[in-house]
């Protein structure tokens, strides 16, 4: 097991540089670090040498790639792309080019993604499970049959459209909560609930009817069956059989997403002005903040491999037969 | 579901009253005066030697003084003492440095010097570095640090000249990288030698080394020395880059690992102004709190005729500030802010374009006024025109466009005839600005009002008003040029231009269509250019671009902050300065070197208006319009007036906290019975089909 | 007659569509699903809509310059059909069916006195002498007349093609399902003639904020949601198959370096991409100024690049389903046995690899496209999206956001982007289950 996970990292390293790269790539190709230093200085009086003295202070002033002028084993490493990447693989972000520390940003800014996303992922399996439970439960009726075309409906509906919508009816025509912004603390949960239940609604859709299918395909196994047999009710049946053996690809599939939650949903927060790491995003990439954009991109791809190593321990741990090798 | 009461039960805690369960605050201490007011963007540095922008300006100019304000309440913009004592001192010397008096002409003048003295007593804001021991921390104790306020032993001292000193060193140190470094090498004598001087020394060491344009004469006293006669420098003095700065803050924040836990200038400014910033979280939240060591500072009782009628005078002579906390909140969307505001949750707010008919109208002559609506909440008006101007401009360089030859010229001009601006204020800014006439907005010295001010090549006096020429006009001149009906002799074809823009979102297709209309009505092809920022700017500076719209904002309330953008030395392309079309006329330029060294006399106005002629005549820009500010603000809310030079109007204003909390509570009742009725239409809903189901299950058994 | 980079691959779509259902047609193991198909309702009826919407949307990609404009635009011939609506602008925000502007102003009558009230518009209802007397009835009978017009066409096709086909293939009229189509076909019919007619004389859904009509928009957006759906689909395909298949059947370096790849790609967050991406055509748009004179052709290259990069983002999904299904059929018996005769591994993959994953394909097709319907509306919201200067639901919605803080609200723009996008989405999430239904081999029956 430690083995397989020391393999997995070791593994990880090519992907991250992968990511380095392409990243480094995109965002250099358009932009020069003139073009950065132009946008962080601002409009007026900027002179050539207040750029140079800009790239020179944020460590732009080297070649992007390669560096002919330094000496032979400084070539790689006195370049741009080497100075700015040997600080993401030890985590450690460096300063904005805004003049932040990155690392702190994402400290702080963390909490609040999380706060939105967990409750959301959490609230929203209960509900869509409580759902799909609910059609399986009463399969073959009216209920079923207009639960699933609600279900396609709500589907069909573009994300923006229950933002705006929730935004307009709960915040501002009835006042149950405000419009948009973030606390710390307990006082944050008034801020929370609209972003919540939106993302739960806007989820029921494809949500429910995912689960529906797995509890079906699970119903009609043979030993579900059986246990009808045996005389259990339709309730013993779904609720002792049919949940808990369904519940192993669900929780897998959770477990993938589990790490990236950190990185926030960048609709609802900027939506909602919630000072998560998805506005974060966002945000720098509209300032073009070369810096924390490759941050988030290292830092999202490193959550994405954790969460892939967490789901394949997750299958050793649900199904005793799974061996990682 | 345990989780699900303890939410609840919070919830219920938290927020006591039912009839503010959308209030975005938790604080509610009803004894203090709290202002509420949002920030889009996170300010990137408080610094007030880098800082240029007006956003984070609304900060520094509460937490910083320079000697020099802008009286609040008069207009045309005057200068008053802020931590100054008096007005400079002017002195003038000529190429041999020998003091001139009496009468003399300006160009005997080589050097003139600003003789400065400062109020004595006043004190700095509490703040760590003023304590020795903060200033040499081991690297243990910066390892605990999180934010400025672990520390816990915070000193102050009294401001001297020297601070006033320091700050300007600090704007010639290349490591401060002072976006006006360059321009103030210019100006201020050995700028650049000490530049140069301690480009390899440390931050702190600038100290000890001279500058030799500016010296400490005493305690309380310092002069500055300038470069030639440069009259608009006093108004330099008025912006926060001349803001004392004591030495102790660069040594304190030099600090090694400070810098990684944000704890840099940039974040936690040391001033002496009536405000200093408690809490720094560009991520949440800003929060200025009343300077409990603020000096004496007092509510002008002067100002313009009406401020009298419309209560601005009522403070007279009270000690400011009266308001005891800010706090800024990221709000980054329009739509909840102005929602907010409605329900009370902040104070001011201005209008933007979508809401604008919610709430303002027009009455028949004219004037804006507010609708019933927002009349009987209480919210009050109030309007004013700013001090800058947005223009196209043509790039005086390009072919086609471009040049001297009267072909081009009469092209432009038939441009300028065909774009109807008041088209544009009306649909795009809801009316809120006026066409300009020349390069100068109204309360700027030299700008004409009425018909003497009109721009005759492309308004006629009608009416009592201007009126655009008619379009036939501008087709006639479009003839002249050369492209009758706007097709181009050399493709047979229409006319192309281009126009480079980097407006994108969601209004910018509307605002483009627009502009292509009015080119098409002179027979113009205008195939518009989309780019991002940088492009835009990097077709201006290598005068790749055809047509662009820029603005200006004044600096200073003086023309020849407007001017210089048209000044030929000024060219973008060739000396990479503001001229942003590459404008050159010689006349021009040498009635500009007149100008600008002149005090504001009748022969300058005169001046002025030549150079206003031949830029009219020129055209090298269509002159926009200068945008008029509409702001709302709340009955509870007292004394504002807008100010568009310096943004020290925080510490004029004033609250009346009970009476906005008796309004929320009135405009903020919840309204539940929805969701009441739609629990229960779930459960009417569930209860046959749970009915259906317990008959089926019934029958399953038997 | 002009052709854009996406009208062209939009024919070359097209043509691969109708050989791709001529030759699934002549298999035989592809009948039965086809056959579940069009025996059922909801599958049928909403493929009548979506190919309602591909009309629209292919007449909107015949793009040709006008000539009646001094300035020789390039118009498609939808636009030339909509002429009216085209250019038939008001100055500012007006109700669905208003006679008159949604804000009061100040009025200067022919008299010189001026009066505050609501302008009429110039050409909402301008037939009309006395509006408010008038206006009910108005609408009332051209909405009538339309309808009639529009049931009267659907009469002269159905009579058309029962005399045609009624005899040899009488299930096209008997059977529920064929019945049902009939009636969705006669109120797609109708209802559009009463549309087309009603806005000859009316704004049907408003107008915007500088007065254009918010219908044309919708109509207009409706080629480039298709666009986005179905030219990435066609982007990711290609890739997807190929280097899934491969990777499964060659197992070794070829899948170390394809799962290398799609990791890669998978683990940056798409937004980065695809913003980084859109940045690069802005440049490369900037340096080449002198190809991309007109704003349709710059607005084009940018839909086209939003396809690109939203199609290799998207491709990776379907890649590791593709190589998990090779996995299981290289280790079938046929495929065995084919390799131990030595029958060319190319041959395999075509022969007996490919065939077998196309369900597996088409199911991803049909679920993938109106996801990036939607998708594409998220992406304006953060000006990654298309051009802002494109007629697209996203851009209306983005629009539309900020008048829902008016008071009163300004609801039209939103509710007529809504109404097209979701029956399309709607439509094509109902023929995606179709679909599933009929070619996922657990749920044969």
């Amino acid at each position: 097991m430690i083995k397989y996970i020391l393999r997995r990292i070791l593994y990880a390293l090519p992907l991250l540089m992968g990511v380095n790269i392409l990243s480094f790539i995109l965002f250099f190709v358009v932009n020069s670090p003139d073009d950065m230093a132009r946008m962080q200085l601002g409009q007026k009086h900027v002179t050539e040498q207040a750029v140079q003295n800009w790239k020179h202070q944020h460590g732009y002033d080297l070649p992007l790639l390669w560096n002919d002028r330094a000496s032979s084993n400084k070539k790689m490493t006195e370049t741009i792309f080497y100075q700015k990447s040997i600080g993401l693989f030890l985590l450690d972000f460096g300063v904005s080019d805004s003049g932040r520390n990155i690392s702190e940003d994402i400290k702080q800014r963390m909490w609040p993604s999380l706060s939105i996303a967990l409750p959301s992922l959490i609230v929203g399996l209960l509900v869509n499970i409580s759902v799909a439970l609910m059609m399986v439960l009463f399969r073959n009726s009216y209920l079923e049959f207009s639960s699933i075309v609600l279900c396609v409906i709500l589907m069909s509906i573009s994300s923006l459209f229950y933002i705006i919508g929730g935004q307009f009816f709960i915040g501002k025509l009835l006042k149950l909560v405000p419009i948009s912004g973030y606390d710390t603390g307990f006082s944050a949960i008034k801020f929370l609930i609209l972003p919540i239940v939106i993302s739960v609604i806007s989820g029921i859709g494809s949500g429910a009817r995912w689960y529906r299918t797995l509890f079906l395909e699970e119903v009609e196994k043979d030993y579900v069956r059986t246990a009808r047999a045996k005389g259990l009710t339709e309730t013993q049946v779904l609720f002792k059989h049919v949940l808990k053996n369904a519940m192993i690809p669900i929780l897998t599939g959770v477990v993938v997403v589990l790490p990236l939650l950190f990185m926030g949903s960048l609709i609802m927060e900027s939506f909602f002005s919630i000072p998560g790491l998805g506005s974060y995003t966002i945000d720098a990439i509209n300032s073009q903040d070369f810096a924390i954009v490759r941050a988030m991109v290292f830092l999202g791809s490193v959550l994405y491999i954790f969460g892939l190593i967490l789901t394949d321990i997750s299958y050793t741990i649900v199904d005793p037969r799974v061996r990682l090798s | 579901m345990r989780i699900v009461f303890l939410i609840i039960f919070n919830l219920l805690l938290s927020s006591c009253d039912l009839s503010q369960l959308n209030n975005p605050y938790s604080e509610a201490d009803p004894n203090l005066s709290i202002l509420y007011s949002s920030f889009s963007e996170r300010p990137k540095r408080l610094d007030p030697a880098t800082s240029y922008s007006t956003s984070e300006n609304s900060f520094l100019a509460q937490i910083y003084e320079p000697p020099y304000q802008y009286s609040y309440l008069k207009r045309p913009y005057q200068l008053e003492p802020l931590s100054a004592k008096k007005l400079p001192v002017i002195n003038y010397f000529n190429a041999q440095d020998v003091l001139l008096s009496g009468n003399f002409s300006a160009n005997k003048i080589a050097y003139s010097e600003y003789i400065i003295e400062i109020k004595q007593g006043i004190k700095f804001q509490l703040h760590p570095a003023f304590i020795e021991a903060n200033r040499h921390l081991s690297s243990d104790q910066i390892e605990k640090l999180t934010q400025l306020n672990d520390f816990t032993e915070q000193g102050t001292r009294e401001l001297i000249a020297e601070d006033y000193v320091y700050q300007i060193k600090r704007l010639a140190d290349p490591k401060v990288q002072s976006p006006i470094a360059e321009f103030m090498k210019e100006y201020i004598v050995g700028f650049g030698e000490f530049s140069q001087e301690v480009k390899d020394k440390k931050k702190i060491e600038i100290k000890s080394t001279p500058l030799s344009g500016v010296t400490v004469l005493s305690r309380y006293k310092y002069k500055i020395r300038i470069k030639g006669k440069y009259p608009q420098f006093k108004f330099w003095l008025a912006m926060n880059f001349f803001a004392p700065m004591p030495w102790e803050a660069n040594e304190f924040y030099q600090q090694k690992g400070l810098g990684d836990k944000n704890i840099s200038l940039n974040w936690y400014p040391i001033g002496t102004g009536p405000f200093f910033l408690e809490e720094n979280n560009p991520n949440q939240r800003i929060v200025l709190t009343k300077n409990p060591n603020y000096h004496e500072t007092f509510y002008p009782s002067e100002g313009e005729q009406v401020d009298k009628e419309k209560g601005l005078l009522k403070d007279a002579g009270r000690k400011l500030p009266f308001i005891d906390k800010v706090i800024y909140i990221l709000e980054k969307e329009t739509i909840p802010y102005w929602s907010k505001f409605l329900q009370g949750f902040y104070d001011a707010s201005g209008i933007s374009s979508d809401s604008f008919d919610q709430a303002v109208q027009f009455s028949a002559s004219g004037n804006a006024q507010l609708t019933e609506t927002m009349q009987d909440q209480g919210i009050r008006l109030q309007t004013s025109i700013s001090t800058s101007i947005f223009y196209m401009g043509f790039n005086m360089l390009d072919p086609v466009i471009g040049g001297d030859s009267e072909h081009a010229r009469k092209l432009r001009l038939a441009i300028s005839i065909a774009l109807d601006y008041e088209e544009y204020i009306s649909i795009f800014m809801n009316g809120r600005g006026i066409p300009a006439q020349g390069v100068l907005p109204p309360e700027i010295f030299g700008n004409l009002e009425k018909k003497e001010g009109m721009n005759q090549y492309v308004y006629n006096w009608k009416n009592n008003n201007y009126q655009r020429k008619s379009i036939e006009k501008a087709e006639q001149l479009m003839t002249e040029a050369g492209y009758k009906s706007g097709v181009d002799p050399k493709t047979g074809e229409a006319l192309v231009l281009y126009f480079d823009t980097t407006s994108v979102g969601a209004g910018a297709r509307a605002m483009m269509n627009w502009y292509r209309k009015q080119f098409e009505k002179i027979g113009i092809k205008l195939v518009i250019r989309p780019t991002d920022y940088n492009r835009f700017q990097d077709k201006i500076r290598d005068g790749s671009g055809q047509i662009f719209t820029w603005g200006w904002n004044a600096d200073y309330p003086d023309p020849e902050n407007f001017f210089f953008l048209l000044y030929g030395p000024n060219g973008k392309v060739k000396f990479k300065g503001e001229n942003a079309v590459n404008y050159q006329n010689s006349k021009f330029d040498q009635l500009f070197e007149q100008m600008r060294s002149m005090d504001d006399t009748e022969q300058r106005s005169q001046i002025i208006q030549q150079m206003q002629e031949i830029i009219r005549h020129d055209v090298p820009w269509v002159f926009g319009y200068h945008p008029k500010r509409f702001a709302l603000y709340h009955q509870w809310f007292e004394n504002i007036k807008p100010s568009f030079m310096a943004h020290k109007e925080l510490k004029y204003l004033r609250i009346d906290a009970t009476s906005r909390e008796q309004k929320r509570e009135q405009w903020n009742q919840a309204v539940f019975w929805p969701l009441i009725a739609a629990l229960v239409l779930f459960i009417l809903v569930l209860i046959p089909a749970i009915n259906a189901f317990k008959k089926r299950s019934r029958k399953t058994v038997q | 007659m002009i052709i854009l980079w996406t009208d062209t691959l939009i024919y070359l779509l097209v043509i691969a569509i109708s050989l791709a259902i001529f030759f699934i047609g002549k298999q035989p193991q592809m009948r039965r699903p086809i056959k579940k198909i069009g025996a059922s309702k909801t599958g049928m009826i909403s493929l009548v809509v979506l190919i309602f919407f591909v009309i629209i949307g292919l007449l909107d990609s015949v793009h040709f310059k006008s000539t009646e404009s001094r300035t020789h635009e390039i118009i498609s011939l939808l636009d030339y059909w909509a002429k009216p609506l085209r250019e038939q602008g008001e100055k500012t925000y007006s109700a669905p069916f208003s006679t008159q502007l949604y804000s009061k102003e100040t009025m200067t009558a022919d008299d010189g006195t001026t009066q505050w009230g609501y302008p009429r518009l110039k050409f909402g209802g301008a037939h009309l002498q006395n509006p408010e007397a008038e206006w009910k009835m108005d609408v009332f009978t051209k909405a009538l007349i339309g309808f009639g017009k529009g049931a009267g066409l659907f009469a002269l096709l159905f009579i058309f093609f029962w005399i045609t086909l009624h005899k040899n293939h009488e299930h096209f009229f008997a059977n529920p399902t064929s019945k049902a189509v009939w009636f969705v076909l006669f109120t797609l019919i109708s209802k559009t003639y009463m549309l087309i007619d009603l806005s000859m004389y009316y704004h049907v859904f408003g107008t915007d904020k500088v007065g254009e009509d918010v219908f044309y928009q919708a109509i207009k957006s409706i080629r480039t949601g298709l666009v986005i759906g179905s030219l990435t689909t066609m982007i990711m395909l290609p890739l997807a198959i190929v280097f899934g298949i491969m990777a499964g059947f060659f197992r070794g370096w070829v899948d170390d370096v394809i799962q290398y790849i799609y990791t890669t790609l998978n683990s940056i967050p798409s937004v980065l991409l695809i913003a980084a991406s859109i940045l690069m055509v802005q440049v490369y748009m900037s340096n080449h100024a002198e190809d991309f004179n007109s704003l349709i052709v710059r607005s084009d290259m940018r839909l086209l690049f939003l396809c690109l990069i939203l199609g290799v983002t998207s491709w990776t999904g379907l890649c590791r389903m593709l190589r998990a299904e090779t996995l299981k059929l290289r280790e079938m018996e046929y495929v065995q046995a084919a390799q131990a005769l030595g029958v060319r591994r190319g041959a395999i993959l075509i022969r007996h690899i490919l065939p077998n994953v196309m369900h597996i394909v088409l199911i991803s097709v049909v679920l993938d496209f109106s996801g990036l319907v939607l998708a594409e509306a998220v992406l304006s919201y953060i000006n990654i999206g298309v051009d802002p200067t494109t007629y697209s639901w996203g851009n209306m919605i983005n629009g539309a956001r900020l008048e829902m803080a008016r008071d009163p609200v300004v609801w039209w723009s939103l509710l007529a982007s809504f109404i097209f996008m979701f029956s399309l989405v709607l439509a094509a999430n109902l023929f995606a289950d179709t679909v599933r239904n009929a070619f996922d081999p657990r749920r044969a029956d």
